[in-house]
């Protein structure tokens, strides 16, 4: 069975749909490593997006690893480990 | 010595306005804004009327970030908050860290929102919960929202004190600025027209069942059965008086006066604290009887509580002693944002000498009111009373006049 994965793109998607959009001046090439705090999303943004990601792929995820991923693709990349280890548990 | 303390902003969202000047045009000629609840299907409830402001797209006057974060109540507190300090020429960016503060009023905080969680909390499970549900529920909701939005750090609070709330948040927001603010964001606006909302107001028995929007809502008419409820309120900007001058602002008036009673135990006998609360209300003010113009009443539409209230209007100023008006007729009760839109109403008629109308009511002569009904009255107005009365025996009353100097 395939990984699931979270994409860049879907990760903005969600964020829009849970919060709304981000700062409008922050070009897509730069908006993976900008600061959440900078895109304009704070902490009970990135709460209601952890909710509907783990809606979405049926998982619960743990917040340590999320907590500190200051950047969406510091933040995709825990989620996506977190994705992959749960996998692995139902092989 | 107390500061003076005076408006210099004014935001209203109300059903027959959106906006300070559309809400004025429309209730200088007496035009209502009571319809067929539109927000959800009201059929197959007792009461199926309300006054809901027209036309208001969130997302055309609010950052899209803030959207799902808020309930209806709160885009509209919001906006309103907006175009109150523009109004005032407050841009909070320019004043110093602390010097303004905000104190509003609400009686139910998001039920919309509420009800929408609620429903996807039993049918889908505690994940599908938003996180935003944590605060877009809660009272104090639009007092922090606006300080957010506008990092206004001075002391702010929220009163619930059902529909007197709106007098007392304004109130808070004097006392706040006797004690040294510069600027207060003060005023209640409240939105409850959804299935929640609309159960949680049907258990006052006080709704209007009838289905004819003009004749719905009747205060002081024989026929009275009940009131319209509705969305809206407005914000105003209180500033102490001599920032206000020294900076230029326009000045709409004055806080003149302020108290609040609580009613006796039902049963006791006792009058109601209404009177009371008009006469501590004068003498705060400094003012006789003889001196106010026009009392903005409650209406609450029911013949007892019509007939408590006119009696006690006229113990203090004798029968048909005073105009009297209820613009409220033409949006509806809006609990917390009842009392900030008839000081705002208040403030209006005291710029432009004009009283605005009591609309589809014929006054019962036994509450020997001089009620201002059929047509807007020319009159100079240099005080105004506005009664509220909130639901388990609130009464708060508020003058509002002129500014001198």
């Amino acid at each position: 069975m395939d990984i699931p994965e979270l994409t860049i793109g879907e990760l903005k998607d969600i964020l829009r749909d849970a919060a709304g959009e981000g700062e409008e001046e922050v070009p897509d090439i730069k908006f993976p490593d900008t600061e959440f705090s900078d895109l304009g999303y704070d902490s009970l943004a990135l709460l209601e997006v952890e909710g509907r990601i783990e809606r979405r792929y049926g998982i619960t995820l743990e917040d340590s690893g999320l907590a500190e991923a200051a950047t969406p693709r510091l933040f995709l990349m825990a989620v996506n480990l977190q994705l992959a280890a749960q996998a692995a548990k139902w092989r | 010595m107390r500061t003076h303390v005076v408006v210099t902003g004014i935001g209203i969202v109300a059903a027959n306005g959106l906006g300070t000047s559309d809400y004025w045009e429309a209730t200088k000629s007496g035009t209502g804004g009571i319809g067929a609840v539109r927000r959800f299907d009201a059929t197959g409830y007792p009461s199926r009327l309300s006054g809901e402001v027209p036309g208001f797209v969130a997302a055309a006057h609010l950052p899209s970030r803030l959207i799902p974060q808020t309930d209806h109540m709160t885009q509209l507190a919001l906006v309103a908050a907006d175009w109150a300090l523009l109004d005032a020429g407050v841009d909070p960016a320019r004043w110093p860290e602390f010097s303004i503060g905000v104190t509003t009023a609400a009686s139910s905080g998001g039920f919309e929102f509420g009800q929408r969680e609620l429903q996807n909390l039993w049918r889908k499970g505690g994940e599908y919960v938003s996180a935003y549900q944590s605060f877009a529920w809660f009272y104090a909701v639009n007092t922090g929202q606006i300080s957010i939005h506008h990092g206004l750090r001075g002391p702010s609070g929220v009163l619930v004190s059902d529909q007197a709330g709106g007098l007392d948040a304004v109130a808070q927001g004097r006392r706040q600025i006797w004690k040294g603010m510069r600027v207060m964001v003060t005023g209640g606006v409240d939105a409850s027209i959804c299935p929640w909302g609309w159960v949680a107001q049907l258990t006052s028995r006080r709704m209007s069942t009838e289905d004819d929007p003009k004749r719905a809502y009747r205060p002081f008419d024989a026929e009275a059965a009940g009131h319209v409820p509705g969305e809206g309120g407005a914000i105003l900007i209180l500033e102490d008086a001599d920032s206000a001058r020294e900076r230029g602002a326009r000045v709409y008036g004055e806080i003149g006066g302020y108290a609040a009673t609580f009613d006796p135990a039902p049963g006791s006998g006792r009058e109601s604290g209404l009177r009371r609360a008009i006469t501590l209300a004068l003498a705060d003010a400094g003012l006789s009887s003889g001196d106010v113009d026009v009392v903005l009443a409650d209406a609450a539409g029911m013949p007892d509580l019509d007939r408590v209230e006119a009696a006690a209007i006229g113990a203090v100023f004798g029968p048909r002693g005073v105009p009297v008006t209820a613009p409220k007729t033409m949006t509806g009760r809006l609990l917390s944002g009842a009392g900030p839109l008839d000081l705002a109403t208040a403030l209006l008629s005291i710029r432009d000498g004009l009283i605005p109308p009591t609309i589809n009511v014929v006054p019962a002569s036994e509450y020997e009111l001089d009620l201002v009904v059929a047509a807007p009255r020319t009159a100079p107005v240099n005080a105004a009373l506005v009664l509220a009365r909130g639901y388990g025996g609130f009464n708060s009353a508020m003058i509002v006049r002129r500014a001198v100097g």
